[in-house]
């Protein structure tokens, strides 16, 4: 009887879980979707954002988004991946246990902690060296490379690890250096992993809000270099919502429906990708 | 002059010794039988002459010397080229068949196609395997069953040329008919290669091998022609093993 209960109320726990996804969901595009029909695809995906004239073009944002998230990976992509290989082929089981959860632990590290460094260290570091603003594409990627650092290391690593060892002894028999064996059998062998991984940190990259604002300059226009301040999907979102109201607020919710839909194809990619390697 | 000379080789894996004092020698172009139970240190015999060990921080003492050279004064990757080990368990690696039998030939030198696939071929051939897989090379190799997958590791080994071949128990998993085959292409083989066959299965080794040594807990307890160990060896021990009393 007592058994009974306790598997009726963990259900119906586990099921109001998915039930906020669905409910969130459902309020973002229920929120969003009708002003991207009012104003049309068009519309939407163009340049011109300007709410107080009623112009709702995010092309500019969707930019800064994907320029900021390819500058993160091309920082964090080799970083990660370096990484993961030396913690998994090249460093001793102690280094691996005390590595591993240090650089975990950078995942737990709030996010404006991350915004304040780069603020602080970062922003006028570029501003003296390179030039401009300083608040840029540069010091977001770098900064958000750093932020999925965590994401792409302990998935590759994991896949890495899984590798059976037979493999490797097999491409040692056959004369192959550590390094071949890395590069020609154990990376091909852990792609599927490896490329979860960095989807996974992708869609982590694309979300992240607040190191973003506080690094970006969030300038509404096109970045013409790295050095050009940007402003991201997100970042409108979080920066406008307080005041927004009308068609403004439901542009802010189609945003949002948006970047949902980008997030969720990609965490979907990396579980195909992931499961199919099972 | 003897291929492979072993002089009072012992193995520790931390603080446990696997070989102890084993003085042994392997003729050019001869099957040298390894037998001997469980933790008699055949396989560790074989990883210590192919360096093997090193990636499981096991240590050696001693002396090993190929063709009258220190292995340790030969490169490794060349020592293991030299000295190819055939593994229990079929090390497919991913991919396809032909990706496998290039893998090797591809870390060392630049090879032209056409030299490329000939050797893939002559290789094939050799392990006896070519008939059954000309068609499908570019198929992955993980679809080939149990005793093909072995002789493609054969064949694999064979693509880099080798002096030696060692087989740690190769036909452990397999049923008789491809035992046999593989059986069959190493007496072939026996021209021009030298080999060095760990079984567990001692009529494998009173069926192929010239010379059998028999090992019990990771001493070499004797080593003679094959004939003799089978029909009248000189330690007791050896004929309780081989007449079934133990192990």
């Amino acid at each position: 009887m007592k058994d009974k209960i306790a598997e009726k109320l963990l259900l119906f726990i586990a099921f109001s879980a998915i039930g906020s996804l669905l409910l969130i969901t459902f309020f973002i595009f229920q929120q969003g979707i009708p002003l991207i029909f009012k104003i049309g695809l068009g519309n939407f995906f163009s340049m011109h954002w300007s709410p107080t004239r009623g112009q709702f073009g995010i092309l500019s944002m969707i930019i800064g988004s994907l320029m900021v998230t390819v500058g993160a990976l091309i920082v964090g992509i080799p970083f990660g991946l370096a990484c993961a290989i030396y913690l998994a082929e090249f460093s001793s089981k102690m280094v691996q246990k005390t590595l591993k959860p240090i650089i975990e632990l950078l995942a737990g590290i709030p996010s404006v902690v991350y915004g304040f460094i780069g603020i602080v260290i970062l922003v006028p570091f570029i501003r003296t060296h390179f030039g401009g603003p300083g608040f840029s594409v540069l010091a977001s990627s770098i900064i958000l490379g750093i932020m999925i650092l965590p994401t792409i290391v302990s998935i590759s690593y994991d896949s890495l690890i899984a590798v059976p060892n037979t493999y490797r002894e097999g491409s040692y028999a056959l004369g192959a250096t550590k390094w071949q064996t890395v590069v020609k059998l154990l990376i091909p062998a852990a792609r599927s992993g490896i490329v979860a991984g960095i989807i996974l940190g992708m869609g982590r990259a694309i979300g992240e809000t607040m190191a973003v604002i506080m690094i970006a300059g969030n300038a509404l226009k096109i970045p013409h270099s790295i050095l050009d301040s940007v402003r991201t999907l997100t970042s409108t979102i979080a920066l406008e919502l307080g005041y927004a109201t009308g068609d403004h607020r439901a542009a802010l919710f189609a945003c949002g429906a948006f970047l949902f839909i980008i997030i969720i194809t990609l965490n979907i990619i990396a579980i195909r990708i992931t499961g199919r390697r099972e | 002059m003897p291929k492979i000379v072993i002089d009072q080789l012992s193995l520790f894996y931390g603080q446990n010794q696997v070989l102890k004092n084993v003085n042994l020698e392997v003729y050019e172009k001869e099957i040298l039988g390894v037998i001997g139970p469980a933790n008699a240190g055949k396989s560790s015999l074989l990883r210590a002459i192919n360096r093997l060990y090193e990636i499981n921080y096991a240590r050696i003492s001693g002396k090993i010397r190929l063709d009258g050279e220190d292995i340790f004064d030969i490169p490794v990757n060349d020592l293991r080229r030299r000295v190819g080990l055939i593994f229990a368990t079929p090390v497919v690696l991913p991919g396809t068949i032909f990706k496998n039998m290039s893998y090797g030939l591809k870390l060392y030198r630049k090879i032209k196609k056409q030299k490329l696939n000939d050797t893939v071929a002559d290789a094939l051939q050799a392990a006896n395997l070519w008939e059954e897989v000309k068609d499908r090379l570019y198929e992955s190799a993980s679809t080939l069953s149990g005793g093909q997958q072995q002789r493609l590791c054969i064949a694999r080994t064979l693509a880099m040329n080798p002096e030696v071949i060692m087989m740690d128990e190769p036909c452990s998993g397999l049923d008789p008919i491809s035992t046999a085959k593989i059986e069959a292409t190493m007496l072939e083989l026996k021209k021009i290669y030298t080999f060095l066959l760990v079984t567990n299965n001692t009529k494998q080794a009173a069926r192929t091998a010239d010379r059998t040594a028999f090992f019990l807990d990771g001493e070499l307890i004797e080593v003679d022609k094959t004939e003799k160990i089978f029909t009248n060896p000189a330690d007791a021990r050896t004929d309780d093993y081989i007449r079934g009393r133990f192990g």
